[in-house]
Formats: structure tokens, sequence, C-alpha cells
């Protein structure tokens, strides 16, 4: 089932009755296609939860529609759109056992959709099965851990055979080593039932590796919606490229003269067709190359041996990120009784960005 | 006993010392006071040692009385004042508007004087030769033939009781019980709703499970408050409560201590005993029903 947001925009009042109204979602426009893993990425307050409760139905829309397949979904109840929720805190009822609770949707059902006993437990198990939890089916949820809780959650949430399956953070109350595990669960379930799943998270890691589309969003407006690897290589401003990537990309402040690109008085890139500015500098930590005679010339403070490679901490003037740090092969040795460092810099691992919209200005690499 | 011991014992001292003067002693001896017979309490002697005591005070017919009273008012206000405690919390935890103000009123009879309150019922209910009260004068408004309250049938009498101490007790519950609806988390409300769950399954399946040991608590501190009625009767109808025929078993035992022809503390203490085992039963089985109910 594919999923479209048209104009979507919802705004709260303020509390404060004087200020104008919070707009949390911000004139949304997308298709999600059939099948597919989205990934609502953003920091904290961007509008990601407030989305992901305008398309199951929690939350009215102040304005625009959303349309499941054919269907104007827009001013249904959240139980007739078809979809399945998995709440943060996953909300599962304390009182009752990991059965009741993954029954609990299907006893719901009225009039023609009813089940038999029999179906309702059939379908139950079923569901058991795809999270692999048919073990643990007359545990109460407190008798559980974390990452199994998780997946009863998802199970309630798949027994009823959604539409749409929405996940609100679903990782962020699981320690680092389930969250691993368990986003490659949620990518296999995804996969195995191929419902069309969206899930808001504000860590980029999670969403980078699992989504099929990342739609990165800040103060209620998208800023970006592509595949995870183009988003990284390709962002469209400088908040994008700050918000992914670990270690977080390097900023620095430039200027452009004559088709090179200044850092300081280092003249470090050629960027053919860029006229004459001031701009911001985003460097990937692995788009810098140590060479002996590179142009950009770095003060040394510190070198992380990580094995495969080596994180190397430098300073440099027109740097605006502090610390600036530089991922480079473990090949080069490099050891911290230097002063000095010098880099030639991967042309597309550089990006410039206007000083004041902070937009991406593309150039041509050679 | 090592020294160490020894420090525990002095710290423990001041409360072993209190509770022992104040609470162990005298049940102590009202055990003892229970098993003297003939019992005189002026040359402080007594003829023998046995139950005495405990079959004449269950053949007194005051007792009786008393003790039927007590079952009355236990069977009827407990259910129902949290019964209607719950509806109302339901409401107030439903609205927005106004709902500080209504918690206010509907608690303002917890912080006001039982025997204010009794006498307030008392002037609503009754019925003299010469006036009406407020309840009377609505009945004939409507057709109907007026009742004393007060002083009239055993009836009418058992259901002002019973009013008033519903309407005494149900503050305390109402408090307790929005506070426990409110502390139901709202995800699992968001929850239910995505799921379609109807009003009525909610409440059924997740409000009611997850208030529920609230609901114990205030069923049993109830059975215990009302076993232990006695105020409330005194203040609708006076002190002779024998004589209204509206005795309680806590009045029985305070009547064989001090009113008139009293003085007989064995037969009050063979009567409090009475009661304290009826109270430990009807816990022990509230605890036990719980435990089967209550889910965490």
């Amino acid at each position: 089932m594919k999923v479209v947001l048209q104009n979507l925009t919802k705004k709260f009042p303020n509390r404060n009755k004087k200020l104008d109204d919070v707009i949390a979602v911000n004139d949304f426009t997308f298709e999600i296609p059939d099948g597919q893993l989205i990934g609502l990425l953003g920091p904290s307050g961007c509008g990601k939860s407030t989305t992901l409760n305008l398309i199951c139905g929690l939350e009215k829309p102040t304005s625009g529609k959303i349309y499941f397949g054919e269907d104007d979904v827009t001013d249904l109840p959240p139980e007739n759109r078809g979809v399945g929720l998995v709440f943060q805190n996953y909300a599962l009822y304390p009182h009752l056992t990991v059965r009741q609770n993954i029954l609990f949707p299907l006893q719901n059902l009225k009039g023609k959709d009813k089940l038999s006993k029999a179906e309702m437990l059939r379908r139950a198990d079923e569901a058991a099965k795809l999270v692999q939890i048919e073990q643990l089916m007359d545990r109460k949820p407190a008798e559980m851990s974390g990452g199994q809780q998780q997946r009863v959650a998802i199970a309630r949430a798949l027994v009823k055979m959604p539409r749409v399956l929405l996940l609100d953070e679903p990782l962020s109350n699981l320690d680092a080593r389930l969250r691993l595990q368990t986003r490659e669960e949620i990518r296999r379930i995804q996969r195995n039932t191929g419902i069309t799943t969206i899930f808001v998270t504000h860590d980029q890691e999670e969403a980078m590796s699992i989504s099929d589309l990342i739609v990165v969003m800040k103060d209620g407006i998208i800023q970006q919606i592509d595949k995870p690897q183009r988003v990284y290589d390709d962002p469209k401003n400088l908040f994008v490229a700050k918000f992914l990537g670990t270690p977080p990309i390097n900023v620095f402040k430039g200027r452009v003269r004559g088709g090179q690109l200044f850092l300081g008085e280092d003249a470090v890139l050629a960027v053919p067709g860029v006229r004459d500015r001031e701009v911001w500098v985003g460097i990937r930590p692995e788009g810098f190359v140590p060479q002996k005679a590179g142009p950009l010339c770095c003060t040394l403070k510190a070198v992380e041996v990580m094995g495969r490679d080596t994180s190397v901490v430098i300073a440099h003037g027109a740097a605006v990120s502090d610390p600036v740090r530089a991922i480079i092969s473990s090949d080069y040795a490099v050891t911290a009784d230097r002063e000095e460092l010098r880099f030639a810099l991967k042309p597309n691992k550089v990006f410039l960005f206007d000083l004041q919209t902070e937009e991406r200005i593309p150039f041509t690499a050679e | 006993m090592d020294k160490r011991n020894a420090k525990a014992w002095l710290y423990l001292l001041p409360a072993i010392l209190f509770l022992g003067v104040f609470m162990i002693y005298p049940l102590v001896d009202v055990v003892v006071y229970s098993l003297e017979e003939n019992f005189e309490s002026v040359s402080q002697s007594y003829t023998g040692v046995g139950l005495f005591n405990f079959s004449h005070v269950l053949r007194d017919p005051y007792f009786l009385q008393a003790l039927k009273n007590t079952f009355i008012l236990v069977v009827i206000t407990v259910p129902v004042s949290t019964g209607i405690a719950l509806l109302i919390s339901l409401g107030l935890n439903s609205i927005k508007p106004l709902r500080n103000l209504y918690q206010t009123v509907y608690f303002l009879p917890y912080v006001t004087n039982t025997l204010a309150v009794g006498l307030v019922f008392m002037l609503l209910f009754k019925q003299d030769d010469s006036s009406l009260g407020l309840v009377n004068l609505l009945i004939r408004a409507l057709g109907g033939t007026p009742v004393d309250f007060i002083n009239g049938p055993y009836w009418a009498k058992m259901l002002v009781t019973c009013l008033y101490t519903v309407w005494v007790v149900m503050p305390f519950k109402i408090l307790i019980l929005t506070g426990a609806l409110a502390s139901v988390p709202q995800t699992y409300y968001n929850a239910a709703k995505v799921d379609g769950t109807s009003k009525g399954r909610i409440f059924r399946r997740i409000t009611l499970p997850m208030i529920s040991p609230m609901i114990f608590y205030l069923v049993i501190t109830g059975f215990i408050g009302a076993f232990k009625a006695y105020s409330d009767e005194v203040a609708l109808f006076g002190v002779d409560l024998n004589q209204a025929g509206m005795n309680t078993i806590v009045g029985y035992v305070y009547d064989m201590l001090y009113s008139n022809g009293g003085s007989y503390p064995s037969y009050a203490s063979a009567a409090a005993l009475i009661l304290f085992a009826i109270v430990l039963t009807i816990t022990v089985i509230n605890l036990m029903v719980s435990r089967r109910t209550v889910h965490y």
C-alpha cells in the first residue's frame, strides 16, 4: 500500500495564546512507495512523531490530505485506517499475557470482520512466530526483556494485518547491542511481510542502516527525501550534511576566488563554476588524504588508533567545528609526535553551502 | 548479647516502650478481661475464667441488633460508595473545564466535622409534630406520605444511615480514584484507539485492571471503616443508640464500658474481640480474592 501525503500541515495552538501557533508539520507532500521501509529522521521536536500520529489518525491534520493507495483516509478514525502502531515504550498491557496482548486487536473486530476463536489463536501464533516469541506466549510483559517486549509490540501491531505499519522510535529504549540486533529484525520482518513501514528515529545510523528511503526533517519542514546513500553523498543543505554521518562532517568557513576554494590561506580545491564568494565548507572525515605536499595544512592535536583506520584530531584556523576529525587509512603511519599534517581533499567528499541560506552550491569535481 | 545487639535494642527502645504501653498491653488486657467471668469493677475481682462473656454477648439482643446493623451498613455502603466514587472519578477525569472546582466540591465532606454533617442530615430528614425536614417536604410535594427518618421505622433509619455513611466516605475514595485514573498512561489508550477498541471494552479490559490495586485498597479500608462505624450513628440518632435500635458493634462496646448501666469491661472486651475476629476474617478473604484478581 503506497502512502501519499499531500500538503499535510499540523498546527498546535500555542500555550501562550498571544503567540503564534506552533507548526509541527509544515506542508508535507511526498509519496511512500508500496512495500518500502521509510525512516523519518530528525532531531527532537522536528515533527516526526506528529507526522506519524497524523498518518495513524491519533491527530487530525490542520489541512492537507492523506491517502492509503487510492483511499482518502484523512477523516477516518485510526481503527478504520488499517494501521499498526508500535509505540516508543511499547504500551503493552501489563496485566495481560503476551498471547492476550497479541489477541487484543483481533478481539476488537466486529460485524463481518469478526473472527472465530480458533482463527484468532492461529493468527496470534503466526504473528508470534514471525517475531520469534512463540515460547514466551504465557508471560507477562514485566517478565520479559526490552527486546522481547519490542517484538511482542510488533506482533500485536502485525496481527490484524495492517496496510501500513508505523514504528515510533522503535529502538530508543534498547541497549546498544539489542539495538543492532533488533533493527536487523525489523528489516527482516518488513521484508517478509512486505508491509509498507514507516518508522521514526532521531538516530541517523539507525535510519541509514535499514531504510529504503530517508525523510530528513527539521522544524516541521522536509529537508530531503532520498535513498540513504544519496542523502549522505549528496546532501541538499548544511543541516542534512551535519545531521548524517559519524563522526560528523567538519565545517569550515571558506572563500571561493577564481575557481579555487580557500580555507584560510590554503587553496585546497579547484571548484569550477562557482563564482567568487564566501561559503560554508563541509568536509567528511573520510575526505582527508594525507599528502606530504598537500594543500591543506593543519596542526595535529591527537591520534586515535582504531585498528582498521586511524582517527586524527586536527586544528585549522578556518574550522568552525571543533574538533576537526579526519578518518584515514592505517596504511599512513601518523604518529603524534608531529606538529603539522598536510592533506589533499577528495572532491566528492567536499560540499559547499551558501553562507545565508545554507543551501548546497554545486560544483563539478574534476 | 553482643555490643551491637545491645545498641540496636537501645535504638528500638522508644518505639517498643510506646507500642508496648499503648498497644500491646491493652490488647493483652482485653483478652484477659474477656476471659474473666463475673468481673466486678469496684472490687476488681472475678469468680472464674472461661468463655461465659462471649456466650453472654452473643445472646444479648442489643449486641445481635448491633451486629445486624453493622453488617447491613457494611454490605450496602462499601460497594455503593466505591461504585459511585468510581463513576464520579471517571466523570471528573473526562472533563477539563471546572475539573478543579468539582474536585474541591466533592472533597468538602471529608474536611467537614462528622457531627455537623450529622446535624444537617437530621434536619434534612426529620419529621416533628411541628415541622417537616426538606426531604419530607419534597416527598409531600411529590404526593407521598412523609416518613420520620430519624425516629420512625427501622428501614427509614437504616436508609438515612447508609446515605449518610456513603456521603461521608466518598470524598476520600474519589480522591484516590481520580489519582489512580490520572496515572494510567495515555499511551495505553492510544494503543487501544488505534486497535479500534470500544469505550466499554477499554474500561473493562484496560482502565479497570490498571486501577484495580487502588479499588481493592479502598474496598478493604472501606470494610474496616464501616465495621468500626459509631460516631456517624451518634450524630444522627443521639447517644442512646440501643433505644433507637441503631446501635453498632463499636457502639455496643462503648455502651458496655461507659454509658448507663455500663462498667462491664468483660462484655465490652468480648464484643471487641468478636469484632476483631470478623474484621480479620473479612480482610483475609478480601486479600485472597484480590490476589486472584488484581493482576500486578
